[in-house]
């Protein structure tokens, strides 16, 4: 066979598998803005629901997700962000750094309904937290760890070494450099690692299960030792549990769900893409 | 041209420095560098000439170095004890690399760098510093207008002056130089290098400089380096004309390198 028509062949191949993974993408959000776009309302988004959550809003579950998504990030950024710009700036090849990065990698590969009896176990249970925005909170934030060590980490390597060279070179302490100049220039890899790995945990139903979640609330909640309602676990509840839910309820609630994750992705691609632009090296 | 031997600024004492990958050692190095002069590291790659730069301000120190010896003595105190203040001693020998590195800010933040790092927040203090430092390297008059400009709009050249007023800016006593000038045009290099005569009068100069023909040209003094020994080192007019040392003569003639 030619050269030519090999050539010819594998890139048709391969242009065949870049529209096939788009298509799927494409066909899951036609579908459900389709099914569901019709639940919309400024009344969906912000009443409560009424009749057995057949009728009403979905403002508590939206509420709910809400919070666990901003516990979430404040458990996990410090924490994540610490051990990031430890591993990356100060710690040498030791037997303890390889042990901290097995870790890391092991933390990343559980699955999030494991995660979830273990935020039973010990938050509800142990720490007495009970089934709260607080134990749901920590659960999802030690789910994200892995995430933001990693995209933190390899944001804060890529700035290049020339420049923690140079700050030394003039009189810095090593924290003085990081703070100075590597933070402010891996900022923008940082923040859209956190972006996605928090919204990742947004979209989790295992995890809240057991720590957070409740099958129906009547009030908002207002601290961080209630229970809530979130969008996840609430399109599970009204999809298997409810018997007589209208079709375009349990869509009009997965489309919020999708919209919310969605624009953080936006989000984070925009930040990304304006940084990459300014950037000088 | 210089006739009597002006003070000793750096002593160095029996220096050995070793790496964990063998590479770029020195070993048996004494000698001294002068005030108020161009004092020049001269000879192969691989040499040592690095090396020692980045040992005279401790910044071997983030390196592999598996072993040091010997005494470096800046104004009679060895930097290389264990109670040397590496700050301070990093802001009093300030060193600027091959390839220009500004950093990823404005021109005025930039030379300004290392007196933030130090704590000055006087803003009248800071105007006049980046005046006299960017002056001093012969960049004033090019970006006194836009020092808000990012350090990366300017040209190869105008960078690596610019890291030179960013050591100047901390008023350093010793200045180290590796390669200055080896990515930048024949202007650029010409502007650099009459910097550096000027420089002399308030600096201590040390530089590596990219090629035998530089380093005829500005040193008042000149060590050759080879493969990790000091060969010999003497007035600059001395060791270009009449080196002592045979393997000093084969390489300055160009019989190899």
């Amino acid at each position: 066979m030619s050269r030519q028509i090999t050539q010819r062949i594998a890139f048709g191949l391969i242009s065949l598998a870049s529209v096939a993974v788009v298509v799927p993408i494409f066909y899951v959000i036609g579908y459900i803005v389709v099914q569901g776009g019709g639940a919309l309302s400024w009344e969906f988004l912000t009443a409560m629901p009424r009749d057995g959550m057949t009728a009403g809003g979905v403002l508590p579950a939206i509420v709910g997700t809400l919070a666990l998504t901003a516990g979430t990030a404040i458990v996990a950024v410090p924490i994540g962000l610490g051990g990031a710009i430890y591993l990356s700036e100060y710690a040498g090849d030791t037997p303890t750094t390889r042990a901290i990065r097995i870790a890391i990698i092991n933390l990343a590969g559980i699955p999030s309904v494991v995660y979830g009896l273990f935020g039973l176990g010990l938050f509800v249970i142990f720490l007495n937290f009970g089934t709260s925005i607080l134990a749901g909170s920590l659960t999802l934030g030690i789910m994200t760890l892995p995430v933001i060590i990693s995209t933190a980490e390899e944001a804060l390597r890529a700035v290049p070494q020339s420049y923690r060279l140079v700050s030394t070179s003039l009189g810095g302490t090593r924290w003085q450099t990081i703070q100075r100049v590597v933070l402010p220039q891996a900022l923008p890899g940082i923040i859209t690692g956190v972006i996605l790995g928090v919204e990742r945990a947004a979209g989790e139903t295992a995890p809240i299960m057991f720590t957070a979640a409740a099958f129906f609330l009547p009030r908002l909640p207002h601290s961080i030792f209630d229970q809530t309602m979130a969008l996840p676990y609430h399109l599970y509840v009204i999809s298997t549990q409810v018997p007589g839910m209208p079709v375009q309820i349990q869509y009009g609630t997965a489309l919020v769900l999708l919209v919310f994750v969605l624009s953080m992705n936006l989000a984070a691609t925009m930040i990304r893409r304006h940084y990459r632009r300014q950037r000088v090296w | 041209m210089v006739t009597a031997r002006p003070n000793v600024k750096i002593h160095i004492e029996d220096l050995a420095v070793r790496y964990s990958d063998g590479t770029e050692s020195l070993h048996g190095v004494t000698m001294d560098f002068y005030e108020h002069q161009v004092n020049v590291l001269f000879g192969p790659s691989g040499g040592g000439k690095s090396t020692l730069l980045r040992t005279l301000n401790r910044l071997n120190d983030l390196a592999d170095v598996v072993e040091q010896e010997g005494q470096i003595l800046l104004d009679g105190q060895d930097i290389l004890a264990e109670d040397c203040d590496i700050i301070d001693l990093r802001r009093k020998v300030g060193i600027v690399f091959a390839r220009p590195v500004p950093l990823p800010m404005s021109i005025y933040e930039n030379v300004i760098y290392g007196l933030r790092l130090a704590g000055v927040r006087d803003r009248q203090r800071l105007d006049a510093t980046v005046e006299r430092a960017l002056k001093q390297a012969a960049l004033w008059d090019e970006v006194s207008d836009r020092l808000g400009d990012s350090a990366y709009d300017l040209s190869g050249g105008q960078q690596q002056r610019l890291c030179v007023a960013r050591s100047l800016a901390l008023q350093p006593e010793v200045i180290l130089l590796d390669e200055p000038t080896s990515g930048l045009d024949p202007i650029s290099t010409f502007k650099v290098e009459q910097t550096l005569r000027q420089l002399r009068e308030d600096y201590t100069i040390l530089i590596v400089p990219h090629s035998v023909q530089q380093a005829a040209r500005i040193a008042d003094w000149a060590a050759f380096f080879l493969q990790g020994e000091l060969v010999e080192w003497g007035a600059g007019h001395q060791i270009f004309t009449t080196p002592r040392d045979r393997r000093t003569e084969d390489y300055i003639t160009g019989r190899f390198g």
